[in-house]
């Protein structure tokens, strides 16, 4: 660690660790619930459960993504970060925020919450992804506000690199999009519209710039590959991302009232969607292929070139898989896009901030480069099973979106939705199966930051 | 990447690509507005159907049901529901009131949110408003 403020990140992503845990959990409630109908019922219903699934997930990849930014800005700029205090006041704000809002979810019925908390005022509560109170909302954007403050005023005084300017222009963007978060029509069409605005451009949009800036530095550290080789790929590959992600939301405008032109331009270019993640792929091998150093961080290596792959099959394969208008007719809010959701979430952002962290946190801990090789044994053991069994979640999830798109809408005699559901409820069993061990991967991914602590550096071989 | 493809040309790539794609988004976006009133129902847009849409929102539905194929898909799609149940809002409102409290043993089962019956009228006018979207011919059946 260069630079005593990049500690801030720390407590961010021990944070992002934690409510990971709690995603993860909750995932496996709500696959039992999709065979055991009845299970938690009333107490936790299943769209309760999955808001907390959904919006930890949405926080954690948050706290990694602010945590990554306060490790790398001052690394980058070459000073220190502008005010570690007020980076360790909104990390509090933002943890307690967050966990009011999902004992909320869990405590009270959402109608409730949303009583309480004024949502007829500035109602923005209720819709997919976007379940947290306006109050809520609010506090993040206070957060996001602040923390854009902090890193941005380091950038202006330091030095600025290609990658800390990628980095802020996807956060800023970021901060920018969730405004739309605020605005909901009473019309269903607008809502959708503007709400994607909020969703697809953050997830195939400027999210790909982060997780491609953080690459970037995760690689040039591990590597040492030239600053200017790096450069050039960070640069086509977010120029591909947004030339292809922008007019792309149009795969999400074929079905819900939009004009039909959007059959054309959403499945023109979201079809192109897999390219920049194809060459995030290259790029990430070609670097470690090229390395001017052997690091002895192993496992950050590893999680680099996995994210890069993972993110290719999961965002790129799975989603080209059921993006074009016509094969969208059938799929369109089956089981394939959760199959998609969840291969792409993992390869492309969880795995992105796992990357990170596992590069920063051994230099926080105190260690010179890398943990002891006991440790990352332990965590590479932990990327294999958290990627397998989520390989197989997905694999299962397709299985069951394939019979489910047959037997509901594509057969001659198309059946009820609940009679298909238990039709293909093995494919749930076997991916609650997988989830299990998906856990047990995240707990040995825990063990890895205890185990071999008192033992010596990784050397580079 | 080649040595004749330099750092600047890719870089103008980025700003000049993505500049010129927001652009034309903004443009779609904007014939997309315009076009909106032919497809998207708006004049049956009542006061009952904002209402109806505020208690979709506000007791989570779309985090079992999916609407217009959004949303979970942990229940049935709900955006051709009312003509699923044959046209008739009665029907819908029929259904949601008589949910089991305790839900059914081993079974996925919608809670019980004890509308009133005017809130039921609201939220059974939103779904038929929705139904009379015209979503390019989706649902493929009347399965949803």
């Amino acid at each position: 660690m260069q630079y005593q403020s990049q500690a801030v990140a720390k407590p961010y992503f021990i944070a992002a660790i934690a409510l990971f845990v709690g995603q993860i959990l909750f995932g496996l409630i709500l696959g039992l619930q999709y065979v055991v109908g009845d299970f938690l019922f009333p107490e936790i219903p299943f769209n309760v459960a999955r808001m907390v699934h959904t919006n930890l997930l949405i926080v954690w990849l948050l706290f990694g993504f602010m945590g990554a930014a306060y490790y790398m800005i001052p690394e980058e700029s070459e000073t220190e970060l502008h005010s570690p205090k007020l980076a360790l006041l909104l990390f509090w704000v933002f943890l307690v925020a967050g966990a009011l809002t999902v004992v909320g979810y869990l405590a009270v019925p959402y109608a409730t919450l949303a009583k309480m908390t004024g949502n007829e005022l500035l109602p923005t509560m209720g819709r997919e992804f976007l379940e947290q109170p306006t109050i809520t909302k609010i506090g993040i954007v206070v957060v996001m506000l602040g923390f854009l403050y902090n890193v941005g005023m380091t950038v202006l005084k330091g030095r600025k690199t290609t990658v800390s300017v990628v980095l802020m222009i996807g956060l800023v963007l970021l901060a920018v999009l969730f405004l739309f978060a605020f605005y909901n029509p009473h019309n269903l069409v607008k809502d959708k519209f503007y709400w994607w605005w909020v969703v697809h451009l953050w997830v195939e949009g400027v999210w790909e710039l982060i997780m491609a800036s953080i690459l970037a530095f995760v690689l040039i550290k591990i590597t040492g590959v030239d600053r200017e080789v790096v450069d050039k790929w960070l640069y086509v590959i977010i120029a591909l991302a947004l030339i292809t992600g922008i007019i792309g939301t149009g795969h999400h405008y074929y079905y819900i009232g939009t004009p039909t032109y959007w059959l054309w331009w959403g499945s023109i270019f979201s079809a192109l969607e897999p390219i920049p993640f194809f060459m995030m792929t290259v790029f990430a091998f070609n670097m470690v292929n090229k390395r001017r150093r052997n690091h002895p961080n192993k496992a950050a290596t590893l999680w680099a070139l996995g994210t890069a792959v993972m993110a290719f099959l999961g965002a790129g394969v799975w989603g080209f898989m059921h993006t074009l208008a016509p094969v969208n007719f059938y799929t369109h809010g089956s089981q394939i896009t959760a199959a998609h959701g969840h291969l792409a979430f993992y390869g492309a952002y969880v795995m992105i901030v796992l990357t990170m962290i596992s590069y920063a946190m051994p230099l926080m801990r105190g260690r010179a480069a890398a943990n002891s090789n006991k440790s990352q044994v332990v965590e590479m053991w932990s990327f294999w099973l958290m990627t397998v069994s989520m390989v197989f979640i997905t694999l299962f999830l397709t299985g069951a979106g394939i019979l489910q798109v047959w037997l509901q809408r594509y057969s001659e005699d198309p059946q009820p939705f609940m009679v298909v559901q238990e039709k293909i409820a093995l494919f749930y069993w076997m991916r609650e199966v997988a989830g299990v061990i998906f856990l047990i991967g995240l707990l040995l991914y825990i063990a890895s930051f205890f185990v071999g602590r008192n033992e010596p550096e990784a050397v580079a071989k | 990447m080649s040595g004749s493809f330099t750092k600047s040309m890719a870089r103008n790539i980025f700003y000049g690509g993505s500049m010129f794609f927001i652009l034309l988004f903004l443009v779609l976006t904007l014939d997309t507005n315009r076009k909106l009133p032919l497809t998207d129902n708006r004049h049956n847009l009542t006061e009952e159907v904002a209402h109806g849409k505020y208690l979709w929102e506000v007791n989570n539905c779309v985090g079992c049901h999916s609407l217009l194929g959004e949303g979970a898909y942990f229940a049935p799609e709900l955006g051709n529901v009312y003509t699923r149940f044959g046209n008739s809002k009665e029907a819908i409102m029929g259904y949601i009131k008589s949910r089991p409290v305790d839900g059914i043993p081993g079974r996925r089962s919608m809670p019980q949110f004890n509308f009133s019956d005017e809130e039921l009228a609201a939220l059974a006018e939103f779904l038929k408003y929705t139904s009379e979207i015209d979503a390019a011919g989706w649902p493929p059946n009347i399965q949803g």
